[in-house]
């Protein structure tokens, strides 16, 4: 009867104020984790200015920071950071919107599937790096190969994430659009696309990952600016701490980047985040 | 009246399911569909639904034929297949897309009441514990109005309270609209409970046996001895339709005489 029902949901009440960590703990937890890196940056500061090494080839963080706040201070930074992100922006931007059409197209109609994604894979299994003798032939060594190699290595992760994805996506869940006479288009938007999502979004992060990985081999073949240049005028120079300088500021920006795209899906992929949450405690 | 009319199902791979399974259901008839596994019952519901088509045969209801989803029939699974990034309202909602949304609300809102879980309104399915899920299963299937409601084993994964808990709620939601309900079972009890008829149904390839008419009044007391008796027939029936040495009834066979007692 439906009398019974509070009692039934009294017994049967899922153990979420048990699974939630205390306030401290959440905390702890990435503090813990930063422990290791600030003792060894700690222990080298201190090392170099004991004398017991010069740090010439490894110079200490107090270096590394003060030749970030001097290039900064020139404006020289900004200019590179401003160069890298665009050819990561638009690489990442066309490997996206490839990826997402050609993998849906290829996991939601299996003729497109077996005509495409044999070339597709055949494809994926070459080194991206091999590509760039021949765009440098086809697009010049400007901007367009660049930006254009950023785009291949972007495509592939995307690519298998949309299509994996769609394949997927639990027949059972699909059938119950079907008893409600979904038609292609709402199947789409109400079925697919949710249950897409959330594989959705960490293909764009595996793939905005190769973004930054393959603007710096883009940068380091031929370019006048960016951070892959810094890295390489570095090296020419003898500059350590300016190689080290640009890997932090690498360091920094994918973090930043992989994040925004965090925060921009989290309102998306609530119901999943909490789950997440509750079996990670 | 919902018909059906030698409804046969062949798999691709030459399995025959269902073997010209002819019956007529009335509006508001509560049927249980009872038999060994591989006697054809879920095949027999999803051709209902229109999920599957039949290799052969007619599914009419009210005239129509069905061969395709419909929005007079509905159907709740096994599982209870929500989904998990609707919250519960949003899930009971699913099928009233149509609807301007503040009558959608309403009918929702209702709903949840109905099914005892209007505190839940806003929780994600991931958060109900099992009988919660089901019932929130219950209550999108119904709400919009279905004549024919299809249910393929819909308790068999709860507990045994939880069960007869969502078997009492299911009989006092159906008496508010008295859809035609057909329910897919293994549980005797349940069949008793619920059913005005048990069909009984034979495997390989899955046919209609027998069927018993359950002339008990409601709301019924399992431990009546009449309960007991009518449970003690289908058992024997059932038992009978996996005896190998007993031959089948010439019930199904030609039009018209699906009716055949």
């Amino acid at each position: 009867m439906i009398s019974d029902a509070p009692v039934l949901q009294q017994a049967s009440e899922p153990a979420e104020n048990v699974a939630a960590p205390s306030r401290a703990a959440r905390y702890a937890r990435p503090l813990l984790g930063a422990l290791l890196p600030l003792a060894l940056a700690l222990g080298w500061e201190l090392v170099v200015w004991l004398g017991w090494s010069n740090g010439r080839l490894v110079p200490p963080p107090s270096r590394i920071f003060a030749t970030i706040a001097e290039l900064a201070r020139s404006g020289e930074l900004v200019r590179h950071i401003i160069a890298t992100l665009w050819r990561v922006g638009l690489g990442f931007a066309f490997g996206v919107v490839a990826g997402t059409l050609l993998g849906a197209v290829s996991g939601y109609w299996s003729l497109a599937r077996r005509l495409l994604d044999p070339t597709v894979q055949a494809l994926r299994a070459i080194p991206s790096l091999a590509w760039v003798p021949l765009f440098i032939l086809w697009l010049g060594i400007f901007e367009t190969s660049k930006v254009a190699l950023i785009a291949v290595g972007v495509f592939f992760p995307v690519y298998l994430g949309v299509m994996g994805a769609i394949l997927s996506v639990d027949r059972k869940i699909v059938e119950v659009g079907r008893t409600f006479r979904l038609s292609g288009f709402a199947m789409i938007r109400r079925i697919l696309l949710p249950a897409v999502l959330p594989a959705y979004v960490v293909s764009l992060r595996v793939g905005l990952g190769l973004g930054w990985m393959f603007v710096v081999a883009a940068e380091l073949i031929g370019a006048s600016e960016g951070l892959g240049y810094l890295l390489l005028d570095g090296q020419q120079l003898g500059k350590p701490a300016q190689i080290l300088a640009a890997i932090v500021i690498f360091a920094i920006l994918g973090k930043l980047t992989d994040w925004l795209i965090e925060v921009a899906a989290a309102p998306f992929l609530r119901w999943q985040d909490a789950f997440v949450r509750v079996k990670g405690a | 009246m919902l018909a059906l009319d030698r409804v046969s199902k062949t798999y691709p791979n030459g399995v025959q399911a269902l073997a010209r399974f002819s019956a007529e259901i009335r509006q508001g008839e509560i049927v249980a569909i009872i038999g060994g596994s591989g006697c054809g019952k879920s095949t027999l519901l999803r051709a209902i639904a229109g999920l599957d088509r039949a290799s052969s045969g007619t599914v009419t209801l009210d005239n129509e034929a069905i061969s395709s989803p419909h929005a007079k029939i509905g159907i709740i699974f096994q599982e209870p297949r929500l989904l998990p990034w609707l919250s519960v309202a949003d899930n009971i909602g699913f099928g009233l897309a149509d609807l301007p949304a503040a009558e959608r609300r309403e009918k929702v809102v209702r709903a949840l009441e109905r099914v005892g879980l209007a505190e839940k309104a806003q929780a994600w399915p991931r958060e109900l514990s099992g009988g919660q899920a089901q019932r929130v299963a219950i209550a999108r299937a119904l709400v919009p109005q279905p004549e024919v409601l299809l249910l393929d084993e819909p308790f068999s994964a709860l507990d045994a309270f939880t069960r007869r808990d969502l078997q009492d709620h299911l009989l006092d939601l159906w008496a508010d609209t008295r859809p035609t309900l057909i329910l897919v079972t293994h549980d005797v009890d349940e069949a008793v409970v619920l059913a005005d008829r048990v069909l009984v149904m034979r495997p390989r390839p899955g046919r209609l046996f027998d069927q018993i008419e359950i002339n008990l009044g409601r709301p019924r007391d399992r431990n009546s001895p009449l309960f007991e008796t009518f449970k003690r027939s289908v058992l024997t029936s059932l038992d009978r339709s996996l005896d190998r040495s007993v031959p089948d009834r010439d019930a199904t066979q030609g039009p018209g005489q699906a009716m055949w007692w």
